[in-house]
């Protein structure tokens, strides 16, 4: 069963009707107690980076979380709180994955917030992956980024510069775009990391 | 890449859609969840949802709506209409909905655009506004185009951006209704002027048109109702031509 960390930094109303959908069993994580009871976890997020990580030490969970060796999967801002640091705030984050998190440069002449859908390329071999082409289109809604990177990058998105949609190391995985949004691909991905 | 979004709006009066609806095999022509539902099957890329009589005694009906949306809809939506505090926002926000567009409350007080964005996120904000050329200018109307303002659309559109609004819905009150195309000119000059996505709405009659906004404005989003609605339109021909145009779109 699934676990969703509810640390107030955004709504989680859509991701667990999505979970609903799919026929996914979900539980809330208010406390480390909680955290105990779930095979699997999921760190929703939206909003600013910076209150997040705040928020989100408060609940207690950092230190279990960080050591944790359940399947844990970041949604966009719960995403960018794996990383070790975001230029938002300029905050120090989790850092179970050695990367940053930068807002979009002027120079990319591209419009921010990056909303709406865009392909991408995931790793063949990412299990999160199974049975999404290449090229299939997520619904993304973000300002700041997380930079492509050979060894952690699970799946690619060109937005002017190359960025990560998906990052995975060990147990952590982590998605930029919002499955819960993205149509019967997003679902399928959902299942997938239930599955994992 | 990023695509061009097809966004169908749907008018919605105490929880139910009005305006024909002409799908076949429908159920019930007025239940949004299951026009929503037709519309992402379609592939529709978002959904807009107006409240055409949105007020505070009718908002629990609007928001039971949101919910069950948001629990069976598995494609972003927004919702506008009557939004004109902090409060409303947040009770859509939890309801479900993904962005809210704002629209006369905006204008009457500006402040509010940077207050939702502060508490919600950019990315929530939807700004939307009624646009009529005059003789002194393009001039921003209240009240569904129905009270002109003072402020030109240009500048006023320029402020929501640098207020917090993370999109602008653009509809054209000279066009609206007239199935005679997007006001491609102002959508261009709009879109060339801001780094936040922005929606045409007003005036789509025929394919054609879709076509002509996107080659000629370069905007994100291109909306519309009644040649949605009534069949007019269908939208995977519409996003198969439009791909054949070498405009980006979701198939």
């Amino acid at each position: 069963m699934i676990g969703i960390i509810n640390y107030g930094a955004g709504n989680i109303f859509s991701l667990t009707s999505a979970l609903e959908r799919v026929g996914i069993k979900y539980g809330i994580i208010n406390s480390e107690a909680d955290y105990q009871q779930y095979e699997k976890i999921i760190i929703p997020g939206v909003g600013h980076a910076g209150t997040a990580m705040r928020k989100l030490t408060d609940t207690g969970l950092v230190p279990v979380i960080k050591s944790s060796h359940k399947p844990t999967l970041g949604i966009c801002v719960g995403m960018q709180l794996l990383t070790d640091f975001s230029e938002e705030g300029n905050s120090d984050l989790l850092g179970i994955i050695p990367l940053k998190t930068l807002r979009f440069n002027e120079a990319v002449s591209k419009k921010v917030p990056h909303m709406g859908w865009n392909q991408i390329s995931p790793d063949p071999d990412s299990k999160l992956f199974t049975g999404i082409p290449q090229g299939t289109y997520f619904y993304f809604v973000h300002s700041y980024f997380i930079e492509f990177n050979t060894k952690f990058t699970a799946a690619i998105c060109d937005y002017g510069i190359k960025l990560s949609a998906a990052i995975q190391k060990d147990n952590f995985y982590a998605v930029q775009f919002h499955p819960e949004k993205s149509g019967a691909m997003g679902e399928r991905l959902l299942k997938n990391f239930a599955d994992l | 890449m990023l695509s061009k979004r097809i966004i169908p709006c749907l008018d919605v009066k105490d929880g139910r859609t009005v305006k024909g609806i002409n799908f076949v095999d429908l159920r019930d022509a007025g239940d949004p969840v299951e026009l929503a539902w037709q519309y992402s099957e379609q592939g529709a890329d978002e959904l807009v949802f107006l409240d055409i009589a949105a007020t505070h005694e009718k908002r629990k009906t609007t928001l039971d709506m949101v919910k069950a949306v948001a629990k069976q809809i598995n494609i972003p939506f927004t919702i506008g209409g009557g939004i004109s505090e902090l409060k409303d926002a947040e009770a859509l926000l939890n309801a479900g909905a993904d962005k809210i567009s704002i629209n006369s409350a905006a204008v009457r007080n500006p402040q509010l655009i940077d207050d939702l964005a502060k508490a919600f996120g950019v990315q929530f904000v939807v700004l939307a506004v009624d646009t009529k050329s005059l003789p002194q200018g393009d001039i921003v109307h209240l009240n569904g185009g129905r009270i002109p303002t003072e402020i030109r659309t240009q500048d006023w559109v320029k402020e929501a951006e640098q207020r917090g609004a993370g999109e602008i819905l653009l509809t054209s009150m000279d066009k609206d209704g007239t199935k005679s195309g997007f006001d491609s000119l102002l959508l261009k000059e709009v879109n060339d002027m801001l780094n936040i996505p922005v929606i045409a709405s007003g005036g789509a009659g025929k394919e054609q048109d879709f076509i002509d906004v996107f080659q000629q404005s370069n905007v994100d989003a291109a909306l519309a109702a009644s040649v949605f609605h009534y069949g007019e339109i269908l939208i995977p021909e519409l996003k198969q031509l439009l791909k054949k145009n070498n405009i980006p779109v979701r198939i």
